[in-house]
């Protein structure tokens, strides 16, 4: 075994665990290169070979960056919304004179003497920063998000306090902001017949639970579809994404419980997190030493007061982060929980169906096996062109040994329940939420089966392998023109910076006027000074919509004045590979 | 044909300190009061240093060349 070289010198603490080493085999080999070396940008190098030996689809290098922007750029953004903070202080101030109109919530007139309501700085930016570059969120849509749509035309006559539509719809808008990596939603056609079929026959609405009467056989083809496809023993299906990581979080962990989270985690695990009421510790992004230091304090001093051992230590991170594009550093994680035996927790919501050769996720990603992971949670919304979520991992109990993630207290009946089947009973969703609706049900069914390939066609393949196509050629080509982006190479998910709050309105609108729809993000999402755009890439876009928007990103990258990378690579990389070069005569 | 090239890279420039300094989202009687308070600290700096600098370089000149002047005398 090879301790890990690199940026983990110091602490010789991880070795990637094996369960058995063959004579002739080739060893791990796992390389961590130049993360400190490169000024004002950090890479991580990684050589990915897989656990027995096998070739592995992806064996070659995986890089990640999160470049920082020039000082003069981060100057120019605390500037830029400080001028917009002193406006902000005149027009309180106009306003609560009574000199202005104030069209924003104020407290009535009775409440003047309570704690004051709107006075925090989250509400003071949303009225004065906010509601100037408004026009650029909430624009509604009036067609499937393919990857053309429409749009409605909206205007606003007082600045963005009010909005009409003046009726007209912009048509053939190029979408590169919704979830639909796999170019399954799209609006009706031939292949979706079994839908109808389902449709006609099973209705709509459930209107039932779980557990009352709201279990189809729709929902138990999908959940053994579900386990079949992430090669696991059992899944449960919920009608909600958000709601199944809020409910079932605290079905799994509750008081005297230990949770390690990462920082940038999806609001619904940290409200599942703080629901259950488990001890919450945050480490930082993707970073193993910070999350080692705290599985080896958690191990050493256990609860705070008692000193006693926690419960259950649990380990949540994301497959794909959606908001810096990154992917979770799997390998290391596992390696660790394993040393500390903890559990690991994984939501793909973002990674299910869009990354790893087949598209099963971050697990078929970096060649492991699925029974590393205990807790597989995945979403059907962005890849399925459905709505809902699921719940994947062991379910039963099969032998002594093996750790239990059920909270239930030991018994020795031969009926100990393991993670589904427990979660069939206790999960607050089952008890409490509507179930799936079946024509969703049959839209997943079929998703499925045709990235699967079970509908006797590769098309579900291809779509896979188009996706990693299109990615990488965008992040190629937006990285050669110089623009800063963030995460992973591989991940569909391209988050471009823009720093400047006015940059990022004038970004979104002039956008909009060229007919390519984006989503820009900034502070409640994204810390205050990294306002970004974040594009999502589909299988549906050729190559021609992916050309035409990057040539638009050209010419706005030189009219906004954005492309800050200062590791710009070349287009021509065989050129300075070369070891010898020869002078025409 | 280089006057209009010109003027386009000033129009830009100034696009360019509209987006930055949040000018393109305010309203347009706060541009023009926000331009106004920045063009009269600007004239104001330019003032000063017309006036006030060549007094100081040229007491500072005299400062530092009675030292020297002082040396030199010794020396000589």
């Amino acid at each position: 075994m090879r301790s890990w070289a690199g940026n983990l010198s110091g602490s010789s603490l991880i070795h990637p665990q094996r369960t058995s080493i063959h004579p002739g085999e080739r060893s791990d080999c796992r390389k961590i290169a130049g993360q400190v070396g490169l000024a004002g940008s950090q890479f991580a190098t990684q050589y990915i070979k897989s656990q027995n030996g096998k070739p592995h689809f992806y064996e070659k290098p995986v890089v990640e960056s999160f470049e920082e922007a020039p000082l003069h750029v981060m100057v120019f953004t605390y500037m830029g919304y400080g001028i917009g903070t002193l406006f902000g202080y005149l027009r309180d101030f106009l306003r609560n004179s009574g000199i202005e109109k104030c069209n924003a919530a104020v407290e009535r007139e009775e409440q003047k003497d309570f704690v004051p309501l709107y006075q925090n700085f989250e509400n003071f930016y949303t009225r004065n920063i906010y509601m100037r570059i408004r026009d650029n969120w909430n624009r509604p849509i009036c067609s499937a998000p393919g990857a053309l749509f429409d749009v409605m035309e909206r205007v606003s006559d007082d600045y963005n306090w009010t909005f009409r539509f003046t009726g007209r719809i912009i048509k053939d808008v190029i979408n590169m902001g919704s979830y639909n990596f796999l170019g399954l939603a799209v609006r009706y056609d031939e292949s979706m017949r079994t839908v109808k079929d389902v449709l006609e026959e099973y209705g709509v609405g459930v209107a039932s639970t779980r557990h009352e009467m709201g279990t189809l056989n729709k929902h138990k083809e999908l959940e053994d579809l579900v386990a079949q496809f992430l090669n696991v023993e059992a899944a449960m299906v919920f009608g909600m994404g958000f709601a199944t990581n809020s409910m079932n979080i605290p079905a799994l962990v509750g008081k005297g419980c230990l949770i390690l989270s990462d920082e940038l985690n999806h609001a619904s695990l940290v409200l599942g997190a703080r629901l259950s009421g488990a001890t919450i510790r945050i480490f930082k992004h993707n970073n193993m030493q910070s999350l080692e230091k705290l599985l080896r304090d958690a191990v050493i001093y256990g609860q705070p007061r008692t000193r006693r051992a926690w419960k259950k230590i649990l380990i949540m991170v994301e497959g794909v982060y959606s908001m810096e594009g990154s992917i979770v550093n799997l390998p290391q994680i596992v390696a660790l929980k394993k040393k500390y035996k903890a559990y690991l927790y994984i939501d793909e919501a973002h990674s299910i169906g869009s990354v790893g050769p087949t598209g099963r996720g971050v697990v078929e990603f970096f060649g492991m096996d699925p029974q590393d992971v205990d807790v597989f949670m995945g979403t059907f919304t962005k890849s399925f062109g459905a709505a809902g979520g699921y719940i994947a991992g062991r379910k039963e109990f099969h032998s002594q040994g093996a750790p239990r993630m059920s909270r239930s207290s030991p018994a020795d009946s031969a009926e100990e329940q393991d993670l589904v089947d427990y979660l069939r009973v206790h999960s607050h969703s089952a008890v409490y939420a509507t179930s799936m609706s079946p024509p969703i049900a049959e839209q997943i069914i079929r998703s499925m089966k045709f990235i699967m390939g079970l509908d006797g066609t590769t098309e579900g393949l291809k779509r896979v392998q188009q996706l990693a196509k299109n990615t990488r050629y965008f992040r190629q080509r937006l990285n050669e023109m110089g623009f800063i982006i963030y995460g992973n190479e591989e991940s569909p998910v391209v988050p471009l910076l823009l720093y400047m709050p006015g940059k990022v309105a004038a970004f979104a609108r002039h956008l909009l006027n060229r007919k390519i729809g984006v989503v820009v993000v900034g502070f409640p999402a994204t810390p205050l000074a990294e306002a970004r755009a974040r594009f999502c890439i589909s299988a549906a876009h050729t190559r021609e919509m992916l050309d035409t928007v990057l040539e638009a990103l050209d010419e706005m990258g030189d009219l906004l004045h954005l492309k800050y990378s200062r590791n710009k690579k070349s287009a021509r990389p065989e050129l300075y590979d070369e070891t010898s070069f020869e002078l025409d005569d | 044909m280089d006057f209009r090239r010109v003027k386009d890279y000033f129009s830009w420039l100034y696009y360019q300190y509209q987006i930055i300094s949040c000018c393109a989202v305010l309203e347009p009687w706060e541009q023009s009061m926000f331009n106004t308070i920045l063009l009269t600290i600007f004239a104001m700096v330019v003032y000063t240093a017309y006036v006030f600098i060549p007094i100081h370089i040229r007491l500072a000149w005299e400062f530092f060349s009675k030292i020297c002047g002082i040396h030199s005398t010794l020396s000589s």
